[in-house]
């Protein structure tokens, strides 16, 4: 058994014991089960998929980082929204608004905002893609 | 003894601030809900990030980021989180008297917020700098904050960072609170923008050597700084939440006692016009008695 926490500054998404979980790391994507090597990774915008029993859940998150010890798995991340819930429509319509933003002279600090929501609606839409194949 | 007439304007006036009192205390009592909420919301990913600090505890003895550095320490740099505005009772006021027991020579000080700026500049202190926050703080201007600290803290202008804000503990119960929040390695564990009553994650902290990916240096030096900009984002929605709650109840205070003023001013003002009725009555009975 796996804890896995998920948790972003507005609350904690996800709090359960899980068989396996596969994050998007910083050199791609990785397999978690019990008894992993202690590490400490980045994690990028991407999907998660937890396998708990027979059940899969999806979900997006955005960038952060995550803990991964031999009996726990928590990841810290600005966004995290499990597929069932994300809105395509409205995913969509902040994507476009980013990308028209970034067209413009923008700051640097306003542009990494803007590439990681960019980034963020990206991951949201590829799990509701998949979702549905 | 004052007339009936200034007993009624006594009155009116009364009224008027007991007005003003309760529309402030709706105004705060909304705020404080939405501000409460934010620093509720955001404490369990401030507990992990330190909880991930202490799990590292060990390594990061032999990992070097600028950060982590530890040196003697000579001066001090302090983040004196307070409001913008007053009526809130003895909110600031208890701040800064903690504010006021440090050293002054070996101290610089950092605000965010006018009340602590005013009184830093008052009793000449050193002041580095002053920033503000809105009502609802947002991470932008916490990153302001923490880069500018960062700053000083990596050029070697200070050798230790801490804050002092009041924590939130609930609507009636704010504490005053000094933090140590650089260098990392011996950040204030239990209490980095993380409260008592905050439910503590099913974890056990254990000691052993970590993993990076890609490499230490990499994931350090994304997660340190991001720990040092979320740690005081957290801790602004702090102040702001007991800011918020400390007004509520000042201001519900202040109305309750215009309330009982009012009453007892009302009294007063009947048994005057009472009396003088009273002696109005006497004067025409006892001048009907003398013609008659």
């Amino acid at each position: 058994m796996l804890k896995l926490e998920i948790i972003t500054p507005e609350a904690v998404t996800y709090s359960d014991n899980v068989d396996m979980v596969t994050l998007p790391g910083a050199e791609g994507e990785m397999g978690i089960y019990p008894n992993h090597v202690p590490l400490l990774t980045q994690v990028v915008a991407g999907e998660i998929l937890v396998r708990k029993g027979s059940e899969e859940i999806l979900l997006a998150v955005g960038e952060g980082f995550a803990e991964i010890t031999g009996e726990r798995v928590a990841i810290l991340t600005d966004m995290a929204i499990r597929s069932d819930n994300i809105d395509e429509a409205k995913v969509e319509e902040a994507r476009r608004r980013a990308e028209e933003r970034l067209r413009e002279e923008v700051s640097a600090d306003e542009e990494a905002v803007l590439r990681a929501s960019v980034a963020n609606s990206l991951a949201q839409l590829k799990v509701k893609r998949r979702q549905r194949h | 003894m004052a007339s009936t007439r200034d007993l009624r304007r006594r009155i009116k006036s009364v009224t008027g601030t007991s007005k003003i009192t309760k529309a402030m205390q709706m105004v705060a009592s909304s705020k404080m809900r939405r501000a409460q909420q934010a620093a509720l919301a955001g404490r369990p990913y401030a507990q992990l990030m330190v909880s991930i600090l202490a799990d590292l505890g060990g390594d990061l003895t032999d990992l070097t980021h600028p950060l982590l550095e530890k040196r003697e320490v000579r001066k001090t740099a302090v983040l004196v989180i307070t409001s913008d505005k007053g009526l809130c009772g003895g909110l600031n006021a208890n701040l800064l008297r903690e504010v006021a027991k440090l050293d002054v020579a070996s101290t610089v000080f950092i605000c965010a917020g006018r009340k602590g700026a005013q009184f830093v500049g008052r009793t000449k202190r050193n002041l580095a700098a002053d920033f503000s926050y809105s009502d609802s703080p947002t991470f932008a201007e916490a990153r302001t904050i923490s880069k500018f600290i960062q700053d000083m803290f990596t050029q070697g202008e200070v050798d230790e960072v801490r804050v002092m804000y009041n924590r939130f503990v609930n609507t009636i119960s704010q504490v005053p609170e000094s933090l140590r929040l650089l260098p990392l390695s011996n950040v204030d564990r239990v209490k980095a923008g993380v409260g008592n009553d905050g439910e503590p994650l099913a974890h056990n902290s254990v000691e052993q050597d970590f993993l990076f990916e890609p490499d230490a240096s990499h994931v350090l030096g994304a997660m340190l700084p991001h720990f040092v900009n979320f740690a005081i984002y957290q801790l602004l929605l702090d102040a702001k939440a007991s800011e918020q709650s400390a007004r509520m109840v000042a201001m519900k205070n202040a109305t309750d006692n215009a309330k009982q003023i009012i009453k007892d001013l009302t009294l007063d003002y009947n048994k005057m016009r009472q009396a003088n009725i009273t002696n109005e009555l006497l004067e025409i009975t006892t001048a009907q008695m003398a013609l008659g």
